[in-house]
């Protein structure tokens, strides 16, 4: 197996591997471990050889696409692919073959990325455990007692457990750096519209995006430098310039200052990870950066704001499923009944919450008191964050106030379930990049998550600091269930 | 108690964009169902809305034209409803920041100009068409619903009136005027019975005096501006007659109902905020530079408003540059042009909307393709002045022009339509005239002036009518005196 895809890149170039090798190893990777996993809800091995097979037939030729080329790739189902089932995670998409593919798909294809198959997630991506899938969980592959974390956890835990050097998630809310925190993985968010969402099965469109999960910070660099960019399907997407995402990495630190931030310690947090925590900001220290602590209060009101611009704007993207023109359809007397029959049945309970809560946040009378101060929340977090990044280069935190917790867990008390994300929300709604590193183990053996924001953009030096963060920990990914399991 | 009407119009118009409003489909009518349809308008899971700048260019052009601010910023927001030809179930709309604001349009009623407030014109998209099958196709009735996607996202521009009119003969002159201005832009075929144009009125009703507004009742479903006038007479009557038996208006939305003359109740109207409006996150905000909206401001053509005051400037009569303000641009050129050549402009604007446009009548011709151009038409009126043709020859002479035989004086002189009017030519035919008459030149020289008449009669018959006969008339008067 190789180590993760730079590593893959040099053997595939040196003619030590091919693409059909690493594909074989991925899938055999998945048929041993799925059964306990259930990281994939669909596996297209059919497509994945074709891909394999052409990246061979390239590589012979002369031809290379970049770091992508022969990678295989496992993309969270929330994601279009042409003639790939597509789901969402819900019972209202069953069966939903898309006729396009999204643009990151197109990217991944144009980068003779191979893909392997569709990872499960929390239904629509609401969740923090990706117990809310209509399919079924997805257990950690650290412990199979514990939840992965999500809503991303499959393609999470598809990483973690090697069925693929890459894995796409989608992060609205802290879904990809919480699993990635809770799968001992890389999870990065980018920036918001620098990875176009056009195919993506909106959740809360002014938040979601598409970022990687990798095995190395560095390949997180080169997964992000192939799927972002301009798009003009995407009105929303970044049409400037885009930095090299992988310029810093050999880069020293020495010189930067980093901001702790006071707000995400404390009560709710487990001792393990601020033990970590604080390690880590000693090493840092010792290598030569500065080290301050930064208050920005508004992220203690974050959460609430969240869970009012996120329902919101979902009850909105969620409306379009209803029965008439694909996915579920429950029949009805009327028009008005087989939508609201379909949406009854095809929605699971968290889903239908959000979009109660959100409609309820919408409605005539209470707009300006729900939506409307969630907005100037939104507005006072990108002003905390600017004071901050005045006297910061980057902000660092947990990414998971906890390691992986019990399945079933928190799944009837959907507020701690919320407060999982705790660390991950502020840097949705300001837009802002942020990534999760792994850097260590609890005494349980569960991996501990490393949070690192950078200003709008600033990619470059959240790598920077990350790919120090990596190399201070020295982590070993090696998920002990399902290694054991083999 | 004498009762005061009060109503505003609600005008949609489908913009003939090449694409539609949000993605690349095409704009048009007709077809087979659900052929010009993507991911996008068929609101498919992850496609996404682009704006189609185009269709701001055409709504930015409407508000000028209706003297609207142009919004420097604009942006969209979701209207949020349920109804299975809206793919979302919610319609990109806007709500408090449209591309257009606070204009007006001059309309005339019974020779008098009333100024129309115009509250907004926003952008929007169109919705898919329901198509009830079996059962007489009543939404009720109907054994299934078929959907047909092809309009969906087809841009929409609402303009909304101030609640300024009055009658419902002035609500059908301002959905005329307006309909004519949008037709000027070139932004939409506005055609009332395809629906590229549609109509709602918003009526209700006060004391005489009053300063309040009434409670008022949406009408839907007019489909020509007859129907517009009825609908609102009706309503206003209806609601008067309610009022007077000590009965009130309820707030609602009724639908025309075009055999029966009379409005039904659809729905009880429901606040505008259940609508649960919020921003379009997934368009950023439309940003309107002075410059992009001075350059669509140039490019605007000439509006009928100043197109009648120019023709009243140029002498013709309010009636007169009505009706050719109305006619096809084809025609309006041949006026300019021929005023240009020298044409008096009432003579040329009494050939445009009199003789010209019975001949396109009479022959089912296409006004856009008349070989009759405006230096043909000087021509004609030049040699009518002077006498080379006479009025009646120069009917006959115009039919050739526009039969496309060629020139004026090319078509005179094959169809042998000139008239004499070389005093050497007449001198033989008046002589012998004379000569055959002594009686009548007798009668003249005695003082019977009239008897002039007969003899100019004798001349044109000998000539074959194409004497000039005021020529004629100088000439006799001078053999018999001289």
């Amino acid at each position: 197996m190789a180590a993760g895809i730079a590593d893959a890149g040099r053997l595939l170039r040196s003619g030590e591997t091919t693409a059909s090798a690493l594909l074989e190893e991925a899938l055999d990777t998945a048929s041993r471990t799925e059964a306990q996993l259930h990281a994939f809800l669909t596996i297209d091995s059919g497509g994945a050889r074709e891909a394999a097979a052409r990246a061979d037939a390239d590589f012979a030729d002369g031809v290379d696409l970049g770091p992508l080329h022969g990678i295989p790739v496992a993309l969270k189902d929330n994601m279009c692919t042409r003639g790939v089932e597509t789901t969402a995670g819900s019972q209202i998409l069953a069966g939903y073959v898309p006729p396009y593919d999204a643009t990151v798909v197109e990217r991944l294809r144009h980068g003779g990325a191979v893909i392997v198959g569709k990872t499960n997630l929390d239904e629509f991506a609401m969740g923090s455990s990706t117990e809310n899938s209509a399919y079924g969980p997805t257990y950690n592959p650290w412990d199979l007692s514990r939840v992965p974390g999500g809503s991303s956890g499959g393609s999470a835990a598809a990483v973690a457990a090697g069925s693929a050097l890459l894995g796409l998630g989608s992060d609205t809310g802290g879904s990809i750096r919480q699993p990635a925190s809770l799968c001992g993985v890389v999870g990065m968010k980018p920036t918001y519209g620098t990875v176009s969402r056009y195919g993506l099965i909106a959740f809360a469109s002014s938040l979601d995006q598409i970022g990687p999960f990798t095995r190395t910070v560095e390949d997180s660099a080169l997964a992000l430098s192939t799927i972002w960019g301009h798009d003009p399907m995407d009105s929303t997407s970044h049409a400037g310039e885009y930095p090299d995402p992988t310029a810093a990495l050999g880069r020293g630190i020495d010189g930067l200052t980093v901001g702790m931030v006071t707000e995400l310690s404390g009560e709710g947090f487990e001792p393990a990870v601020e033990a970590a925590t604080g390690d880590m900001l000693a090493r840092l220290e010792k290598a030569g950066v500065g080290v301050v602590e930064v208050s920005l209060p508004s992220f203690e009101i974050a959460l609430s704001a969240y869970y009012l611009i996120a329902p919101a704007e979902a009850s909105s993207n969620l409306a379009r499923f209803d029965g008439i023109r694909y996915g579920l359809r429950v029949e009805g007397q009327t028009t008005e009944e087989l939508m609201a029959r379909t949406r009854a049945e095809g929605f699971g309970p968290e889903v239908i919450r959000r979009i109660l809560l959100g409609t309820y946040s919408l409605s005539a009378g209470y707009y300006d008191a729900f939506y409307g101060q969630a907005q100037r929340v939104r507005a006072a977090i990108q002003e905390d964050f600017a004071r901050a990044y005045d006297q910061v280069d980057v902000l660092v935190s947990p990414t998971s106030p906890t390691v992986a917790f019990e399945a079933g867990a928190r799944t009837s008390d959907p507020l701690a379930m919320y407060l999982s994300d705790i660390c991950n929300i502020p840097a949705n709604l300001a837009g802002h990049p942020a990534i999760s590193v792994p850097i260590g183990l609890d005494d349980s053996g569960l991996p501990i998550g490393f949070q690192v924001m950078a200003p709008p953009l600033g990619e470059q030096m959240m790598y920077q600091v990350a790919a120090e963060v990596e190399r201070q920990a020295a982590f070993v990914i090696a998920p002990t269930a399902v290694e054991m399991a083999r | 108690m004498t009762w005061e009407a009060v109503i505003g119009i609600e005008v949609h118009v489908e913009l003939m964009t090449a694409s539609k409003m949000f993605c690349g489909c095409e704009v048009a009518h007709g077809g087979e169902p659900n052929t010009r349809v993507c991911p996008t308008c068929l609101g498919l899971p992850g496609a996404l809305p682009v704006t189609n700048r185009a269709a701001i260019e055409s709504i930015m052009a409407i508000g000028l034209a209706l003297s609207c601010q142009v919004s420097p910023r604009s942006v969209f927001h979701r209207k949020n409803y349920f109804y299975a030809d809206l793919p979302k179930n919610y319609q990109i709309s806007q709500f408090d920041v449209p591309v257009c604001h606070d204009g007006h349009l001059d309309i005339e009623v019974d020779g008098a100009i009333r100024r129309v407030g115009i509250e907004r014109a926003h952008m929007e998209e169109d919705t898919g068409k329901s198509i009830h099958v079996g059962l007489g196709g009543r939404i009720h009735s109907a054994e299934r619903t078929l959907l047909d996607f092809n309009r969906s996202g087809v841009p929409l521009v609402e303009v909304v009136s101030r609640p300024d009119l009055r009658s419902a003969a002035e609500s059908r002159v301002y959905a005329q005027e307006l309909r004519s201005v949008i037709a000027e832009l070139g932004v939409s075929d506005v055609r009332l019975e395809e629906g590229s144009i549609r109509f709602d009125a918003n009526v209700s009703i006060r004391p005489e005096g009053s300063d309040a507004l009434g409670t008022k009742v949406e009408v839907k479903n007019m489909n020509s501006f007859r129907s517009l006038e009825r609908a609102v007479a009706h309503e206003v009557e209806r609601q008067t007659a309610l009022l007077e038996s000590g009965g009130s208006v309820v707030q609602e939305t009724r639908h025309w109902d075009e055999e029966s003359g009379v409005t039904h109740s659809m729905r009880v109207k429901e606040g505008s905020s259940d609508y649960r409006y919020f921003t379009e996150p997934d368009l950023v905000p439309l940003v309107m530079s002075p410059e992009w909206v001075a350059g669509v401001g140039a490019r605007l053509p000439e509006l009928p408003a100043e197109r009648r005051a120019r023709y009243v400037s140029q002498g013709l009569a309010p009636s007169t540059a009505w009706v050719l303000s109305g006619l096809d641009p084809s025609l309006r050129v041949v006026y300019d042009d021929a005023v240009l050549s020298g044409a008096s402009p009432q003579a040329a604007a009494n050939w445009v909307t009199g003789e010209v446009v019975a001949w396109l009548r009479r022959s089912g011709a296409d006004a856009a393709g008349t070989a009759l151009d405006g230096e043909s038409l000087a021509e004609l009126i030049q040699m009518v002045e002077d006498g080379s043709v006479s009025s009646s020859a120069a009917k006959e002479l115009l039919d050739g022009v526009m039969s496309g035989e060629g020139g004026p004086r090319g078509v005179a002189e094959r169809r042998d339509l000139l008239q004499v009017s070389d005093a050497g030519a007449l001198n033989g035919v008046i002589d012998s005239v004379l000569a055959e008459n002594p009686r009548a030149v007798g009668e003249f020289r005695s003082g019977e002036e009239k008897v002039v008449g007969f003899l100019v009669g004798q001349v044109m018959k000998a000539t074959g009518g194409k004497a000039d006969p005021r020529l004629v008339n100088q000439l006799l008067r001078e053999k018999m005196t001289g």
